[in-house]
């Protein structure tokens, strides 16, 4: 397999993986070594690259009692609150993606090319550019700090719909031809067939989408005021930005890890739909 | 859109698409629409009039010196952060490529920062360069320069920089390594047998094949440096000292949430719907034409 044998190259090799490695590993490291420490040690300078000693009472203070004087909530409750944000926004994207790409694919209807363009335009409009008069919306729907106000605004998705409309396509139409001689309704075909055809990238997408929620900042940022539904995403800038004082670092650094492990967590579990779901449906 | 098309109802397909289309029209459609006439408009400081200026808004925000700084800003941070972002990955993935064993390991260990969340990413590296208590803050100013991103407009934007690049180094580098290993290897041995180098193979021939990867990835490092980095931004420096890290997406945010110039944020958001379609535009080109093939 290998083009040429130059020992040399391949020790390079090793090496630039390896210093790409420290580099991107690092300030995970530093973070985590910085949330074993006390905070007295960490004000005086004493952050190095070995952990301290207060790995369980720095954990067992954000999990449970949280930071009061930031008006921050326990970590737990912020991790739930990101949980239910990312499932929501996770399942719905590919819920109502599935419907919409099946009505596009499968059926002809009046206005079915100016509904599959407007969909398109979604990928136009990150929430960054409509962000006030979102809030608006939500605000007149009476939905801030509600699960349905962080995931509705962020829903709809042009990707996936494309995703499952190119998948859908490619399905052989033989399969919808023979349901529909032996008299299956539309939907029995949609349930029985096509789901299961679509397992994998159902799966994949899921694993996107998942991290793409959990890891949302402005607009929950905005569509919550009350501290009980902040995200730990969004959570950790209160716990930063304290006047006047520098942030119990600590304790921060406890949260961001805390923060980054679901997700961090999902992409080992599941590197390979991960892949298929980043990379696209072929390869 | 060439397709089956087999079942027949009146009603169904709408009621499959609607809850698409009614989550599109009032989160996105509804919006923006709000945004692009709020532009138009002015309201008096207490809210009690508005009145019709046109392009004023417009006319406003573009011959403001402090908006162009702004564009300039976000433009320099975005080519950084792109250039940054692909080259490190390009480097790292043509490593992994063809380094045998560990392969797998190796990829494991870089891919995995795409799941941490862009603010936390700007919060860690925000430790990291604290002048008192971060590893490399305190490096500097024990190497003699005067380190304070708190105080020093270039040293936060640095900050900024490095913590989004570092960010977006393992999104960059999966495709790369999925477009790497696509070409086949006949090719790269032919190229060895008839005596190129490792350096002149990677230039002339890799290098031209992972063109359309390299295309798709510069859109979308383009829009993440744009946008995404908004969260790297707030949850750190806030846009100081004295908005030297404000980028165009923070300003739309300041002078709408905090400032409360509705027209003048409005007029901004739409210039930035602009840029976003623009972008957009040039990555579906792109996806066209790889479908074409």
């Amino acid at each position: 397999m290998m083009v040429e044998n130059r020992p040399l190259l391949a020790v390079v090799r090793h090496l630039v993986l390896l210093a790409g490695i420290a580099v991107v590993l690092l300030p995970v490291w530093l973070a985590f070594v910085a949330s074993t420490m006390s905070g007295g040690d960490m004000l005086d300078g004493r952050l190095g690259l070995l952990p301290g000693d207060q790995f369980s009472a720095n954990f067992r203070a954000v999990l449970v009692d949280g930071l009061r004087s930031a008006g921050v909530p326990p970590v737990g409750r912020m991790m739930l609150n990101s949980l239910w944000m990312a499932l929501s926004i996770s399942i719905g994207k590919i819920a109502i993606s599935l419907l919409s790409a099946f009505a596009i694919v499968y059926f002809r209807f009046p206005l079915r090319k100016s509904m599959f363009w407007m969909i398109f335009m979604t990928l136009m409009l990150p929430v960054e550019v409509r962000i006030v008069p979102t809030f608006k919306v939500v605000a007149d729907f009476g939905l801030l700090d509600s699960t349905a106000g962080l995931a509705l605004p962020l829903i709809a998705s042009a990707t996936a719909t494309f995703l499952f409309r190119q998948f859908f396509i490619s399905v052989p139409p033989e399969l919808a031809e023979a349901a529909r001689m032996d008299g299956a309704s539309p939907m029995q075909f949609f349930k029985d067939v096509l789901l299961p055809l679509s397992r994998t990238n159902i799966a994949a997408l899921f694993v996107i989408l998942f991290i793409y929620g959990w890891n949302q900042y402005l607009w929950p940022f905005v569509a919550t005021t009350d501290e009980s539904h902040y995200t730990v995403v969004m959570g950790i800038q209160r716990m930063v930005a304290v006047p006047d004082s520098e942030p119990t670092w600590n304790i921060v650094m406890a949260t961001a890890i805390l923060g980054m492990l679901p997700p961090v967590l999902v992409v080992l579990a599941m590197q390979r739909l991960f892949v298929k779901g980043l990379v696209g449906g072929d390869k | 859109m060439t397709a089956p098309a087999v079942f027949k109802s009146r009603s169904l397909p709408y009621l499959l698409i609607a809850p698409q289309i009614a989550v599109t029209l009032a989160f996105f459609i509804w919006p923006a629409a709000q945004a692009v006439l709020q532009s138009l408009l002015r309201e008096d400081p207490f809210g009690l009039s508005t009145t019709f200026v046109g392009l004023e808004n417009y006319v406003e925000v573009l011959s403001d010196p402090r908006y162009i700084d702004t564009v300039i800003r976000s433009c320099v941070l975005a080519v950084l952060v792109t250039a940054g972002a692909m080259a490190t990955a390009l480097l790292l993935a043509t490593m992994a490529d063809r380094v045998g064993r560990g392969a797998g390991i190796y990829k494991t260990l870089l891919i995995w920062p795409y799941a941490v969340a862009p603010a936390l990413a700007g919060v860690l590296w925000f430790l990291i360069f604290n002048p008192s208590i971060g590893v490399v803050g305190r490096a500097l100013n024990r190497l003699g320069m005067v380190w304070n991103p708190a105080l020093d407009g270039t040293q936060a934007f640095v900050l900024i920089l490095v913590a989004a690049t570092w960010k977006q180094i393992s999104y960059n580098f999966v495709f790369f390594l999925a477009g790497l290993q696509t070409i086949p290897h006949t090719v790269i041995e032919a190229a060895a047998i008839d005596g190129a180098g490792p350096a002149r193979r990677f230039f002339t021939i890799v290098l031209p094949l992972l063109g359309p990867t390299t295309f798709f990835l510069l859109v979308v490092n383009l829009v993440y440096a744009f946008f995404e980095t908004f969260a790297v931004i707030h949850a750190t420096t806030q846009g100081g000292p004295a908005s030297a890290t404000e980028t165009l997406v923070f300003k739309v945010f300041k002078d709408g949430f905090v400032g409360l110039d509705l027209g003048g944020s409005a007029a901004q958001s739409v210039i930035l719907m602009g840029l976003v379609g623009g972008l957009t535009a040039l990555q579906f080109h792109f996806l066209d034409r790889k479908g074409a093939r």
